[in-house]
């Protein structure tokens, strides 16, 4: 009955406005710092973000994690804010404040009532240039992280088998090295470590500003104008520019065992292309292929073959894939196997999924799903201006510009069947990809099928 | 110096941004009410409905009833299999969410505007005509297994499922609402169609929406959808007894770090003393750098990434609990540091300017929280649930600043009960009884 119902709207096309585009304002300083602005009038708030293009992919070698700890320190106080008083007077004034690294970025964020905005740039001008650090701070912030480490990484062996396996996946790229650091190395970071990062990058000439909400653009110009237009730049900065991966002539196989772990997985990556200023056509093809093969629990192809039917091997199945990155992004699958199946078979299964599609090509009613799915998510995403303000943040700070991400749905849009085929074509390969077991002890040794 | 500017501009800042939600309460043709904010902005309606009952509601041996009964009502309804039904839904770009918790079963409904009638077509044969086909139940319950067997490898849920044993014994609140391997193993068909008849019905339901969708339409909307529901479901659980004694619960855990979930009894929220409890938790360990806990334990000696408690008023019994993580070195001592913090917060309660930044954070931060048609529509649902009247928006901040100093000292007397606290320690930590 409601099969019946539902195939004129299948075939219909969803329209949709293009407010948002209308709603997002641009301006750059003379100093070099970019803003985005982001109107959303429906509530009195307003998130207020400074993005800066370093992270922990920029760090020096033999100092991992220098990024996210100094992002810890940014809350340590200046000449005219004491230790802790950042935060304390932005919950003083009833907001809510954080900040976060990222291998491409830091980002340091407070969500106000609208007029408290000129109160936080004056907060996050002051510490963009004039941080002080005591050795104190220093000593017990590094015992933070480190105890953060041990919280997320350590005591998680999914987490740890994650880090292995970035490492495999990226021999020269800094995308190898964890964000929060190798222990031994980020137990080793120094006051000085972290000043020297940040006398370097932290300045408006590598910066973002977004500003989102219940806003005025052209008063948020001026209130930018007046607090982030006097600090000077850092001369030279010059490109990002990192090291390279070498060909990958070898397929990269993993695998760890751990008493802790719950659940048996097999996943694999594949080094696959990002998002590039003016060029995002072959990402948004292989974002539209992860959405067909393991996108939905339900329907995609990899759910279909492996979840269901009478003899099912997986319990659970996704495909997953970020073009946002600056450099080289990776394309992968995991797959959790049934309590009676091993992983050499659940493996050999998904090969076989992915060997068929390249063989029969895209299924158009699927193809056709994902897409009107693609747009509708325009729509709901407007509900959430700050994860719009993380779209434009985390994009600029990737290599990509506002038109970029203006563009990114229309480009989704355009993608083809074929562009689809093409992209699996070249992305999955196992001389291109790292696989990974990850086991308990006990369970039964099986060999690798090859 | 620039301190100075802060207070000034607290001053100048001093009226609180208003909330403004006009919320409207609707009811239905054929008597079914929700509260509504229309928001026309955006081409879609966010659609949250609450059964209150939860995982409660399941019979001992049926433990993971509702849970296991909540995740199929998306996995086929009607004549659409598990497939076609995600088809369907997905060729509507419809968000549906389907989650159980201790009190309550809940819905979260997206859909847009210009296929809302289909959408909520669906989303009605979901609630009235599931399925429950024989192999949607064995691969859901696969799942579910799955997770059951991660959360005894789990550390922090170990931690809470101990409290909870310790605490509350065999009452459902005494045990995790996924059920255990050997339960959820045995749920039959017959089980799910129970726990279905039991937990979606008239008698309890909630509803709130927030959107592009108005007083009529959203009439006419809730009796298509919920119109054809049972009228009542199975009896409420009872209260849940108490028999958490004080001290330290160890749990072997090979990890270089403990995690310890701790507490003891809370508070009703709708007793009169709530708002100065909840102003008392926020001094001590609310979820901010400024809280106490988070000063004394992570900024002071970096002997936790992140701790924080927490008021839990819950249908059946009321909890004040905490938690973090420390390195096995230092977990005795981080313990300590709590202990120490409880029992100076009821000897001296709180000072003059700790609860005036507080209350500014509280009310300044409150209306902060309605941005987004999601958001809202959560909100709108809670609040009903609790018993909350329809202008609370409105009158919420004003119960916040009129709590006193005296109001504060009084219910740290009441509330906080420093020799009570139990902590369960899941790890290897040092200086403290072997388990």
């Amino acid at each position: 009955m409601l099969r019946k119902l539902l195939i004129p709207i299948v075939l219909g096309v969803l329209s949709v406005s293009p407010a948002l585009a209308d709603k997002v304002t641009t301006f750059t300083l003379p100093n070099g710092l970019e803003a985005v602005v982001i109107e959303d009038h429906r509530a009195p708030v307003v998130t207020h973000m400074m993005w800066y293009k370093i992270g922990s992919a920029d760090e020096p070698r033999g100092k991992s994690g220098i990024a996210h700890f100094l992002e810890h320190l940014m809350f340590k106080g200046t000449k005219t804010v004491a230790p802790g008083a950042f935060s304390a007077t932005v919950e003083a004034q009833g907001g809510d404040d954080n900040a976060f690294t990222y291998y491409d970025y830091t980002a340091y964020f407070q969500r106000v009532a609208t007029d408290r905005l000129d109160l936080m740039m004056t907060m996050e001008a002051d510490r963009m240039r004039g941080l002080i650090l005591s050795e104190d701070n220093v000593t017990t912030e590094r015992a933070v992280i480190i105890e953060e480490r041990a919280q997320r990484t350590d005591s998680d062996p999914s987490a740890l088998f994650g880090e292995q396996r970035r490492a495999a996946q990226y021999l020269n790229h800094p995308y190898g090295t964890p964000v929060i650091g190798w222990k031994h190395e980020a137990e080793a970071l120094t006051r000085e470590d972290a000043l020297s990062f940040y006398r370097t990058y932290y300045a408006p000439n590598n910066a973002v500003l977004v500003v989102a909400g219940d806003v005025n653009p052209d008063e948020v110009r001026a209130m930018a104008e007046a607090h982030y237009g006097p600090i000077a730049p850092t001369p030279g900065l010059g490109e990002r520019h990192r090291v390279t991966e070498p060909p990958q002539l070898a397929e990269r196989r993993l695998a760890m065992t751990d008493p802790r772990v719950a659940q048996p997985y097999v996943i694999r990556s594949y080094l696959a292309p990002e998002r590039n200023a003016g060029a995002q056509e072959k990402a948004a093809a292989l974002t539209v292929l992860a959405e067909l093969l393991g996108g939905n629990s339900t329907t995609s192809l990899l759910a279909r073959a492996l979840q269901f039917g009478d003899a099912p091997k997986a319990i659970y199945t996704s495909a997953y894939y970020d073009g946002l990155s600056l450099d080289i992004s990776d394309f992968g699958f995991v797959a959790i196997p049934t309590p009676d199946t091993s992983l050499a078979d659940l493996e050999a299964a998904v090969d076989g999924v992915l060997a068929d599609f390249l063989k029969n090509g895209v299924d158009q009613t699927a193809f056709d799903r994902i897409k009107r799915q693609l747009r509708a998510d325009e729509i709901y995403a407007r509900d959430n201006v700050d994860g719009l303000a993380r779209d434009y943040g985390s994009a600029l700070t990737s290599g990509l510009t506002v038109a970029d991400v203006q563009a990114w749905p229309d480009i989704l849009q355009a993608v083809t069947p074929e562009d689809v085929l093409q992209a699996a074509r070249d992305v999955l390969n196992r001389n291109n990809a790292v696989t990974g077991w990850l086991e308990r002890p006990d369970a039964p040794k099986v060999e690798v099928t090859q | 110096m620039i301190k100075r500017l802060f207070v000034a501009a607290l001053v100048a800042f001093a009226l609180p941004a208003h909330a403004e939600l006009p919320i409207q309460k609707v009811t239905s043709p054929g008597g079914i009410t929700a509260w509504l904010v229309e928001d026309h902005e955006i081409p879609f309606t966010a659609l949250e409905i609450q059964f209150r009952g939860g995982t409660s509601l399941d019979p001992a041996e049926q433990r993971g009833g509702v849970n296991l009964m909540t995740a199929l009502l998306e996995e086929g309804a009607g004549d659409l299999d598990a497939q076609a039904f995600a088809n369907a839904r997905d060729a509507l770009a419809a968000h549906f969410g389907f989650s159980s918790g201790t009190d309550s079963v809940s819905i979260s409904a997206q859909f847009l505007t210009e296929n809302r009638d289909q959408a909520v077509d669906l989303l009605r044969l979901a609630i009235t005509e599931p399925r429950f086909d024989a192999d949607a139940v064995e691969r859901v319950r696969g799942q579910v297994l799955s997770g059951i067997r991660a959360n005894l490898k789990s550390p922090e849920a170990i931690a809470a499922n101990s409290f909870d044993q310790l605490a509350f014994g065999n009452h459902p609140y005494g045990s995790n609402g996924d059920g255990n391997e050997m339960s959820v193993a045995g749920l039959s068909r017959a089980d799910i169609e129970e726990a279905f008849k039991g937990a979606i019905s008239r008698d309890r339901v909630y509803v709130a929406a927030t959107g592009d969708i108005d007083a009529a339409q959203l009439g006419a909307l809730l009796d298509t959808l919920l119109g054809g529901l049972p009228a009542k479901g199975a009896p409420l659980p009872k209260r849940a007894e108490w028999h958490l004694k004080p001290g330290v619960t160890v749990v072997d855990f090979p990890s270089p770090q403990s995690v310890i979930y701790f507490g003891h009894q809370g508070i009703k929220r709708d007793d009169p003393e709530f708002f100065a409890a909840y102003i008392l938790n926020e001094i001590l360990g609310g979820g901010r750098f400024t809280a106490r806990l988070m000063t004394e334990v992570r900024d002071k000696r970096g002997l936790t990434y992140g701790i924080g408690s927490y008021l839990v008023p819950q249908d059946y019994a009321e909890l004040m609990v905490g938690q973090f993580s420390s390195a096995n070195a230092t977990t005795a001592q981080a313990i300590d540091i709590v202990r120490a913090e409880w029992k100076r917060l009821y000897d001296n309660g709180v000072t003059a300017e700790e609860l005036a930044k507080t209350k500014t954070y509280l009310t300044g931060s409150y209306p902060l929280r309605f941005d987004g048609n999601a958001r809202i529509a959560r909100i709108l649902v809670g609040m009903q649930a609790d018993g909350l009247p329809i202008d609370y928006a409105q009158t919420r901040n004003a119960k916040i600043e009129a709590v006193t100093l005296e109001d504060i000292a009084k219910i740290a007397k009441r509330l906080l009960k420093p020799d009570d606290l139990h902590f369960v320690v899941v790890g290897q930590p040092e200086g403290l009884p072997k388990p």
